[in-house]
């Protein structure tokens, strides 16, 4: 009786452990002591600004550091290497959030006050040199040649995908899903070389621009895409389908067109508008094969013809005497992309989710 | 009708099926089309570059090679750090959503960092040079004044921050999405029942995955590089704004005399190029896709290894 009451009282479970939450006690300690020595570095005229990334850094450093010696003491050491690296691995996610966050928040800021100006999506900047002007032409450039990328890409995409997996075997196929893997990988700007070279030899004209050459630069870009994507929808499809479909006495083509593409559309589709959304902000290509210019021209088998992407390039690179009216419509169009980008993504995820076949399951 | 008595029954051929099939097999040929095309318009159009005397080209270069070479130096190097710096940061950031964060939130995770991959390369571009260039040039010129004696660090620094670090850096975060996507899913791979021996035979979590994660994901994170290093070598406008560029060849990090990459030299030299320079420019870019050819070439045969065995577990 006496001599358990002389014992202290020790749990087996949690000796030798840190205490719980006692990581997170470091963390925000080690951010908390290094924010006020940049605080005092900033008061001694060290720096101009308070450093809030540097903190944040250098404080995540420290809890690193600390957070190793501490649970080597305590825990030992492979206990110490497995909350070190935690601690590391949590860390490089949050640097790859870091600038994400900085990219959306200072385009957005820069941004916004110069996109709501009405004149941004009803002028183009013909004669403009200062504060003026907006994005008008190189919207509805870039709507046209996406569009007309959109028509050639998607019948050849797609039928090729349905050669890949309902008729395609030997020599052939695996040739093309070769090529369509080294298509994925060709560079933007090589496109944009290509469709240039492949103009200039058909028309004779060294200064070849037009809507159409960046069409079909945008076209090799998009094809392996839609490719690749149909693909992996049609192979989807359950075999029992298309097998029902052939037992019924269906020729194949009907099968293919009739059970096994409506079965697939909201893969493909959604697949089409992520393809979509990554070439419409492609520069590269379009800056070489269709140019840019300051009015407005819808033509696209005629003339330089102007797109947002390369819009946002001039306005940052030909910066006129009031460099800031310039910088700040570079802003402007690059939030006016964004938004593009993502409305494509929000639809296409949101055709996935609500018209994807209930596989019975 | 009675006289075939061997015994198949042969499909009639429906001139639906003929058309619909020989419609797919002209679409997948047109691939192949495409492709030969790509290739032979560009080497026509930079034999003229190629074969050009001395004198004619641009930047006073005594042949194609000697001009091209600086450039393909910087293309590699400049895409080589950017790796230097992103395939750690992967990793972490693929072993973070398959096996750190809770299940719940992978997700939405996953699909914060796919956004990275939606922001077009123009808007890097621009935010590399407006913000990250004038944010990281205090660092720079700190690095340089206590590190400068390791060679990479040395020489004036730049004013600008335009230098080829804030390239590579820039760079890094547009391949992080593609690279952490397939480590991820190569990490999601790992037989279950791998991880599990593991940890009942007493290793921690980061034991486990350093004896059962990363051995199995190793194909998968060389492909993902390889297919992060095509898109880094390939990658124009980022480049083109940022960097400040010169005809040089040297290791310096942080001045302001960069060797510029293929890419970037085409965005920036082609709107004023005309005669033999639109050649040159051409033939450098057939030089740039031989060159992402080998490396997606890699990638793909990692890739493809990697599923022959995994068919086995």
């Amino acid at each position: 009786m006496a001599v358990s009451v002389a014992r202290p009282m020790t749990n087996s479970l949690t000796t030798g452990r840190l205490p719980r939450g006692s990581v997170w006690m470091i963390l925000v300690g080690s951010w908390i002591l290094l924010g006020i020595v940049f605080l005092l570095v900033q008061m001694a005229g060290g720096t101009k600004q308070y450093n809030l990334v540097g903190a944040l850094f250098l404080g995540t450093v420290l809890f690193d550091i600390l957070v190793f010696t501490i649970a080597y003491l305590v825990e030992g050491g492979r206990q110490a290497r497995d909350r070190l690296a935690t601690s590391l691995i949590a860390t490089a996610f949050i640097i790859a959030l870091l600038p994400l966050i900085s990219l959306i928040y200072t385009v957005l800021l820069n941004g916004f006050a110069r996109m709501v100006q009405p004149s941004f999506f009803t002028e183009s900047m013909r004669n403009v040199l200062d504060a003026g002007g907006g994005a008008v032409h190189a919207i509805v450039g870039t709507l046209e040649i996406t569009g007309l990328a959109t028509v050639f890409s998607v019948p050849i995409g797609l039928l090729t995908s349905i050669y890949l997996v309902e008729y395609g075997k030997g020599q052939l196929a695996r040739t093309i899903t070769f090529l369509v893997d080294v298509m994925t990988g060709i560079p933007s700007i090589v496109a944009g070389l290509f469709a240039y070279a492949f103009f200039v030899l058909l028309t004779g004209n060294v200064g070849y621009r037009s809507g159409l050459g960046g069409a079909v630069a945008l076209s090799v870009l998009m094809i392996p895409v839609v490719v690749r994507s149909s693909e992996e929808m049609l192979k989807l499809v359950p075999n029992e389908l298309r097998e029902a479909s052939y037992a019924l006495g269906v020729p194949k083509w009907l099968t293919v067109l009739k059970i096994v593409l409506p079965t697939s559309a909201a893969g493909i589709t959604t697949g089409i508008m992520l393809s979509i959304a990554r070439v419409i902000g492609e520069t590269a290509p379009l800056l070489i094969v269709s140019g840019l210019t300051a009015s407005m021209n819808y033509n696209l088998f005629d003339g330089r013809i102007m797109t947002v992407p390369v819009f946002v390039y001039t306005q940052y690179a030909n910066q006129g005497a009031h460099q800031s009216d310039f910088v700040n419509r570079a802003w402007a169009a690059a939030l006016t992309l964004i938004l593009i980008v993502m409305l494509l993504n929000l639809i296409a995820r949101i055709i996935a989710r609500i018209f994807s076949p209930k596989l019975g399951r | 009708m009675t006289t075939e008595t061997t015994g198949v029954i042969k499909a009639r051929v429906r001139l639906g099926d003929r058309v619909f099939s020989t419609s797919t097999i002209v679409a997948g040929s047109l691939i192949l089309v495409v492709l030969a095309a790509v290739a032979v318009f560009l080497v026509v159009q930079s034999i003229p570059a190629i074969v050009a005397k001395p004198g004619t080209l641009p930047n006073a270069a005594p042949n194609f090679w000697a001009y091209v070479w600086p450039l393909v130096f910087g293309t590699v190097w400049a895409a080589a750090i950017a790796l230097v710096i992103s395939i750690p940061i992967s990793i972490g950031v693929a072993l973070f959503i398959s096996h750190y964060a809770p299940r719940r939130l992978a997700q939405g995770l996953g699909y914060i960092i796919d956004l990275l991959a939606a922001v077009p390369s123009v808007v890097f571009g621009l935010w590399g040079v407006l913000v990250l260039a004038r944010a990281i040039q205090p660092f720079f010129v700190w690095l340089n004044a206590n590190f400068g004696w390791i060679p990479l660090f040395g020489g004036t620094v730049s004013g600008t921050g335009k230098t080829v670090l804030t390239v590579a850096i820039v760079l890094a975060v547009m391949v992080l999405p593609i690279m952490t996507a397939v480590c991820r899913e190569v990490f999601l791979q790992t037989p279950r029942l791998h991880e599990e021996a593991a940890l009942a035979l007493g290793a921690t979590r980061w034991e486990m995955i350093r004896t059962a994660v990363l051995p199995f994901g190793r194909p998968g994170i060389i492909s993902a590089s390889m297919l992060g290093l095509g898109r880094a070598l390939g990658e124009t406008l980022a480049v083109a704004m940022v960097l400040s560029p010169a005809v040089v060849i040297n290791f310096f990090l942080l001045t302001s005399q960069n060797p510029n990459t293929i890419a970037s030299n085409i965005a920036l030299q082609f709107p004023e190029a005309s005669g033999i320079g639109i050649n040159t420019l051409i033939a450098s870019g057939l030089v740039l896709f031989v060159i992402t050819f080998i490396v997606n070439a890699i990638a793909r045969f990692a890739i493809n290894r990697r599923k022959a065995f995994s068919g086995a577990n």
